[in-house]
């Protein structure tokens, strides 16, 4: 018991301080793929090269979009294009609200060159009735509706003593009725649709239903079939899409903090 | 090893002659025998099972487009464990060729357990009739799904999405007596688990009998594959499962590779392993963390989740993935080891291996730990046997098999790759599943310090083609961290996915756990199944 104590207070704080610290991922990390403007449009892939359909437009239209909620984040959009018209960015903070705010898109001006398209930017527009109610802290039931188990494994890691998610008053409950929300991975299959739909109802309103990982906010590389539903928001009223195949735990965590509207507030603690 | 091929060859042609035609293939050393009627299936099984094969798995595959217009079953065997090691690298295929019009042929499933279950999915996704099976209940399909339709039939289009029809609660087996209680759990678990439905008949705090029901996560992934490229295939084939993506990308990509008859450089094949090995790892590594928050044992729980971070910290720096996907790729490897990446895994290495020692030990001074670890949840060898248990659970009941010696894949395919030393242990608990993990943990440590210092130089990737050869067969067998996952896969006409079949180490290892269930409690049934760390998606696909 004693040597335990000691080797523990050798070991000291290992929990990281994300998101009042900011976070680097490592070099090889593939984050949000940009489409570089000023390039020719004939050098952006053809949509095909996606093995997850996130890509639209190209081939004779003069626009092009990589859904984010789609992808996959391999990076094999970067490797055909030509003159580094994609690259694969660093950044992992990509959740959002609203479907529409996770489309990187752009458009083919008259030079032939690649333009950035204006888009609304979302902003942290915070469900008020949510904060107003569920207050600081939030109270989850992981629901897993047919994932690969990646994004399962990446909401374990979240409550690991690096992540510990608990120190922002957030955390995983086991049953609905204790939750004020639903961490949803996977694209929802047939077999689970049913399970889907209870464990929602049996969590007290107002709830929030987060999509974690791309099967969930799109059915991702799963897609929709006899088997798949195609995405939580078929079946659900989603609040909060996570990128990410998997998402990375400080990129869950992010998406968390966005649902209860709390980002500007943890970020003004930084040192 | 040619010569125990041959031998084993010319004992299957004497015990099946006259009854079937012979052929080489689709590796090297396989060979295919085709039954001239299906009505001889339970014969010929029972005479490969004499001639010490032991069944891996059934394919199910639609061929009525093509000339022979028929439905195949094939039954997949390899040397088994009765066999003088080291066994040969071979896999006995049998074909049995089935009218479309009426699907049918005789069960095994009472003879070989192993096949139960590859039979009722067949069923389910074929409209295969097994007469005679002991247990015909759908498997894969559940209430709801209409008769008659079979989705992995050609003819059913993958995008329909047919109406949940009303049903009743699904069949299992019913325990009766004073006493008895039925206690249902799942399919949506109180932890973040995978989903599942266990039905636990108990008397008091002893489980008498369970009974699973999977398939939830079923996404069907084998139809999602067919009629794409490989290089499309390989990226869902990747994400079939999390914690197994190297295994199962690698399983794929050496199906693809022997269908084009591609050569794998040496670099890319070292790097590969390296890849499998630190999955195996992070694994191993994670699961005594897990089996320690299943006995409670909470110091255990964080330490164990420690040392998984920083592997998975480990894998993003060399992958781009926590989860190593985007790695490998058919033909190689998409990214090298540069050596300040070899610092960096030396590194964590170093810190897991004291980690390790340091936990193992802690365990094996608590006997309040032990005590719920001892004699809890035991795998019968005989049992581990009957129903083809693969991978951790069946070394920890005694069985030595392992596919990175049995069926060499990546640099254990090189001669002058890495030995894997089979590690085995014989009380087929809880406890010995946990401690062979950590000694196969070790002997990954070993294996990666040695392939790090022999790395050889060169090509990271060869070139695969775009079109496969027509109706080529690849057929592979992989250690992923749960046991061997064999990948059988056929190119179609135009050199695109014919059909591809994952049989994972989960699917095999499931039917074991109800088994082990039986000696334990049901608060120890968390822990049993933790010891077990089965996945529910590789399983259901």
């Amino acid at each position: 018991m004693l040597l335990a104590m000691l080797r523990s207070l050798r070991t000291g704080v290992v929990t990281i301080r994300y998101p009042a610290q900011s976070t680097q991922p490592p070099v090889r990390f593939r984050g949000e793929p940009q489409i570089t403007t000023g390039k020719a449009f004939t050098a952006l892939p053809p949509a095909s090269v996606c093995p997850a359909g996130a890509i639209s437009g190209g081939s004779g239209e003069p626009r092009y979009a990589i859904d984010l909620a789609r992808c996959v984040f391999c990076g094999r959009c970067a490797e055909h294009a030509l003159d580094g018209a994609i690259a694969m960015g660093r950044e992992f903070e990509l959740a959002r609200r609203q479907r529409v705010g996770l489309v990187v898109e752009v458009e083919c001006d008259a030079a032939g060159l690649t333009t950035a398209r204006p888009s609304a930017p979302e902003g942290e527009q915070v469900a008020e009735r949510i904060r107003r109610i569920l207050g600081h802290s939030l109270q989850l039931r992981h629901l897993d509706s047919g994932s690969c188990n990646a994004c399962d494994w990446e909401l374990t890691a979240l409550l690991n003593p690096v992540y510990d998610v608990r120190r922002l008053g957030i955390d995983v409950v086991a049953s609905p009725r204790h939750a004020d929300g639903v961490l949803v991975t996977g694209p929802v299959t047939r077999n689970l649709e049913t399970a889907v739909r209870r464990t929602y109802e049996a969590v007290p309103e107002p709830r929030v239903v987060i999509a974690v990982g791309a099967c969930a906010a799109s059915g991702g590389i799963v897609g929709r079939s006899y088997a798949s539903a195609g995405g939580v928001g078929e079946v659900l009223p989603v609040d909060v899409l996570i990128p990410g195949c998997p998402p990375r735990p400080e990129a869950i965590i992010f998406g968390l903090l966005l649902a209860v509207g709390r980002l500007r507030e943890r970020r003004s603690r930084a040192p | 090893m040619a010569d125990s091929t041959l031998t084993l060859e010319s004992e299957i042609r004497l015990r099946l002659a006259g009854r079937a035609g012979f052929e080489h293939g689709p590796g090297p050393h396989d060979l295919t025998v085709r039954l001239a009627h299906a009505t001889d299936v339970p014969a010929a099984v029972a005479e490969l099972g004499a001639a010490g094969l032991t069944l891996a798995m059934l394919v199910a595959t639609d061929e009525e487009a093509t000339a022979e217009r028929d439905l195949k079953v094939r039954y997949i065997f390899e040397p088994g464990v009765g066999t003088t090691l080291p066994r040969p690298d071979t896999f006995v295929t049998l074909v049995a060729a089935l009218d479309p019009a009426h699907p049918q042929l005789p069960s095994i499933a009472a003879n070989v357990p192993a096949a139960n279950w590859h039979e009722r999915e067949a069923q389910d996704l074929f409209g295969i009739v097994f007469t005679d099976h002991p247990e015909p209940n759908s498997l894969v399909l559940h209430d709801g799904w209409p008769r008659g339709l079979y989705p992995l039939r050609k003819r059913f289009d993958a995008r329909q999405r047919p109406v949940v029809e009303p049903a009743e609660e699904f069949p299992h087996l019913r325990v009766e007596g004073e006493g008895v209680l039925e206690v249902p759990v799942g399919p949506i678990h109180a932890g973040i688990i995978e989903p599942g439905h266990f039905r636990f008949s108990t008397v008091g705090e002893r489980i008498l009998h369970l009974d699973p029901r999977l398939f939830y996560t079923h996404r069907g992934l084998e139809k999602r594959v067919e009629g794409l490229t490989a290089g499309d295939a390989f990226y869902v084939v990747e994400r079939i499962c999390g914690v197994c993506s190297v295994a199962h990308g690698l399983g794929f990509c050496e199906a693809t590779e022997q269908i084009a008859g591609v050569e794998v450089p040496s670099r890319a094949r070292a790097i590969r392993t390296l890849a499998l090995e630190l999955e195996r790892l992070y694994n191993h590594v994670g699961d005594l963390g897990n089996i320690a928050a299943g006995a409670s044992y909470h110091y255990g729980t964080s330490a164990g989740a420690r040392m998984k971070e920083a592997l998975q910290q480990l894998n993003e720096r060399l992958t781009g993935n926590r989860f190593l996907r985007g790695l490998v790729t058919p033909g190689g490897v998409r990214l090298d080891l540069t050596s300040e990446l070899v610092q960096s895994i030396e590194g964590v290495l170093a810190a897991t291996a004291e980690g390790l020692e340091n936990l193992m030990n802690r365990i094996e001074n608590a006997p309040s730990v032990l005590d719920r670890l001892d004699t809890t949840g035991i795998l019968a060898r005989q049992d581990a046997i009957n129903l083809g248990v693969t991978g951790v659970a069946a070394r920890a009941s005694g069985v030595d098999r392992d596919a990175r010696r049995d069926h060499p894949h990546a640099a254990y395919a090189d001669a002058a790759g890495p030995r894997v030393a089979v590690v085995t242990e014989t009380d087929g608990d809880v406890h010995a599943r946990l401690t062979l993990r950590v000694a196969e943990a070790r002997e990954s440590l070993r294996l990666i310090r040695a392939l790090l210092s022999g790395l050889p130089s060169g090509a990271l990737c060869a070139a695969v083609p775009g079109v496969l050869p027509p109706w080529g067969i690849g057929l592979r067998a992989i250690e992923s961290p749960r046991g061997a996952a064999v990948h059988w896969l056929r190119a179609d006409g135009a050199g695109r996915i014919d059909r591809y079949h994952l049989r994972s180490a989960s699917y095999a290892n499931w039917p074991a756990v109800p088994l082990a269930a039986q000696t334990a409690i049901i608060p120890d049934f968390p822990l049993v199944n933790k010891s077990f760390e089965l996945c529910y998606s590789c399983t259901d696909r």
